[in-house]
């Protein structure tokens, strides 16, 4: 029987960034733990294997035994898809990150569309969960999960759209390949093409970890105030899907910082790139994602929106602007 | 008869894939009882047309649809029902016995034209592709060829804007 190797090549992948997506949501929390116990001075899980190394694999096992329970007058049919919803979108994202030189799934033209458009699927998970799940703190982080991302997608994308603008395509192959050759080539470091690069990266650093929901936006599951936010009323592996997806999109915006600003799997000093230089910059992200939700207290929701509308977008429209005048003169 | 473990044979799969669902997607919004089951129907009907779009050899308008119908324009309008929508679900009852059946019968009439003509039409490939569909093409044409449609929409855009800022600083000062 003949079989195209074109398709046992997508199958391998699909397994791959499945494994993955995964294993990152599991060591990412095991992460979280132990740096949030040293950041407060404990030691954090250390009982089951060396260092706490098994114990999310423990745990997974005891939310996958735990009863999925379905509470009478939520909205069942809406209130199972929205775990799928959350997480399927986000693995999807991972077949056009390129994380090597030739270890990509698919390279598309489009790559950097695709994951936005992706992306924008996640916060319909989070509503219909919430919306389902006929909760008042459901709704009211419903409410505010929407209100957060529509304020913190502009800047971003602003942002984004003036990376495109310098690199000229939306192929993340390509603009990944457009950077090599050490630090000084990084876009982050294109000074040329717009002396607020820095700035840059860090409105779209911001903004990632609002539209990830990290602290300090974490708005729309602060446990101090709305118990679980948009999951309260999940139990077991539905609340788990909810997580992993949660880490999945932390996983999406760090690489997609590391490539846009970062230079993907270049290395720093220009030697010898390769998949393990885009893993360091991609998990130094995340260990800072973490370590600011350790540091920071939650912001109120009033400073959120304020910290979008009145700071971030001005200066991502500034830089637009800025950068279009030194493209055209330059 | 093209095998189905080929890029191929899985490919014209999900043709029909997609074809389904935009349907059972149209299917659920309209006869849904709940309006967030009709959102969410719609919003499975938007993927399946992305889906078709993508057949088409537009990428980018496929995206396209992802991004703003699905993530800005359902999202929206879950929203708003979420604001509005009082818990009891309202039965809708039509006043005329006649609606029902004159509804089937103007549908069943599209349906039969919309078929015939598929049918009657002699289908050709395109000749040639215009252009790729980049970033670059679609500037240019947005800039060019179509810079008063684009002018136009923006204007619309602004009026929006505008509109419902009045709106909103009308309801702040009551």
């Amino acid at each position: 029987m003949y079989v195209d190797p074109e398709i046992i090549r997508l199958l391998a992948f699909l397994v791959g960034v499945i494994a993955f997506a995964a294993l990152n949501a599991a060591y990412l929390v095991w992460l979280e733990r132990k740096e949030a116990a040293h950041i407060q001075r404990r030691i954090g899980p250390k009982e089951v294997g060396p260092f706490g190394l098994f114990q999310p694999l423990v745990d997974g096992i005891k939310l996958m035994t735990k009863q999925l329970i379905v509470p009478a007058g939520v909205d069942p049919v809406l209130f199972k898809i929205a775990p799928i919803l959350v997480m399927v979108p986000a693995i999807m994202s991972f077949v056009t990150i390129p994380f090597g030189e030739t270890l990509v799934a698919r390279n598309l033209d489009i790559g950097l569309l695709a994951i936005f458009a992706f992306a924008s699927v996640n916060v319909l998970g989070l509503l219909l969960g919430a919306w389902g799940s006929r909760n008042k703190y459901a709704v009211i982080s419903a409410a505010r999960v929407v209100s957060q991302n529509v304020a913190y997608e502009i800047p971003m994308l602003v942002t984004v759209v003036t990376l495109v603008m310098i690199t000229g395509t939306m192929n993340l192959h390509t603009i990944v390949l457009q950077q090599q050759g050490g630090f000084w080539h990084w876009n982050i470091f294109n000074l040329s093409a717009s002396p607020l690069m820095p700035v840059a990266f860090l409105i779209f650093f911001v903004c990632m970890l609002a539209e990830t929901n990290r602290a300090p936006f974490d708005m729309a599951e602060a446990e101090s105030e709305l118990v679980a936010g948009a999951f309260t009323e999940y139990s077991g592996m539905g609340f788990g899907v909810f997580f992993m997806g949660e880490y999945a999109n932390i996983v999406i915006g760090a690489s997609m910082a590391t490539i846009l600003f970062l230079g993907g799997w270049d290395c720093p000093l220009g030697l010898f790139p390769g998949v393990l230089w885009f893993l360091i910059k991609m998990y130094f992200l995340i260990f800072t994602v973490i370590w600011i939700r350790w540091t920071f207290p939650r912001t109120t929701f009033y400073g959120l929106l304020n910290l979008s509308w009145k700071i971030l977008i001005p200066i991502s429209f500034f830089n637009l602007i800025l950068t279009s005048a030194m493209l055209k003169v330059f | 008869m093209v095998s189905l473990l080929t890029v191929e044979g899985l490919s014209g799969l999900l043709f029909f894939g997609f074809i389904g669902i935009t349907l059972a997607g149209a299917i659920i919004a309209t006869s849904a009882r709940s309006l967030i089951r009709s959102v969410a129907g719609l919003a499975l009907c938007f993927l399946g047309v992305a889906g078709l779009y993508y057949y088409l050899n537009s990428p980018f308008v496929a995206l396209m649809q992802i991004l703003i119908y699905v993530g800005a324009v359902c999202v929206t309008i879950i929203f708003a029902v979420m604001l509005a929508e009082s818990s009891e679900l309202k039965q809708i009852t039509s006043r005329n016995g006649l609606v029902g059946p004159l509804a089937f019968l103007a549908s069943g009439i599209l349906v039969f034209a919309l078929a015939g003509l598929a049918l009657k039409t002699e289908w050709r490939p395109a000749l040639c592709m215009v252009n790729r569909g980049t970033v670059e093409n679609l500037g240019q044409s947005l800039l060019t060829t179509y810079s008063m449609s684009f002018e136009l929409i923006s204007v619309v855009l602004l009026v929006a804007v505008v509109g419902s800022l009045v709106l909103a600083r009308a309801g702040r000062d009551k």
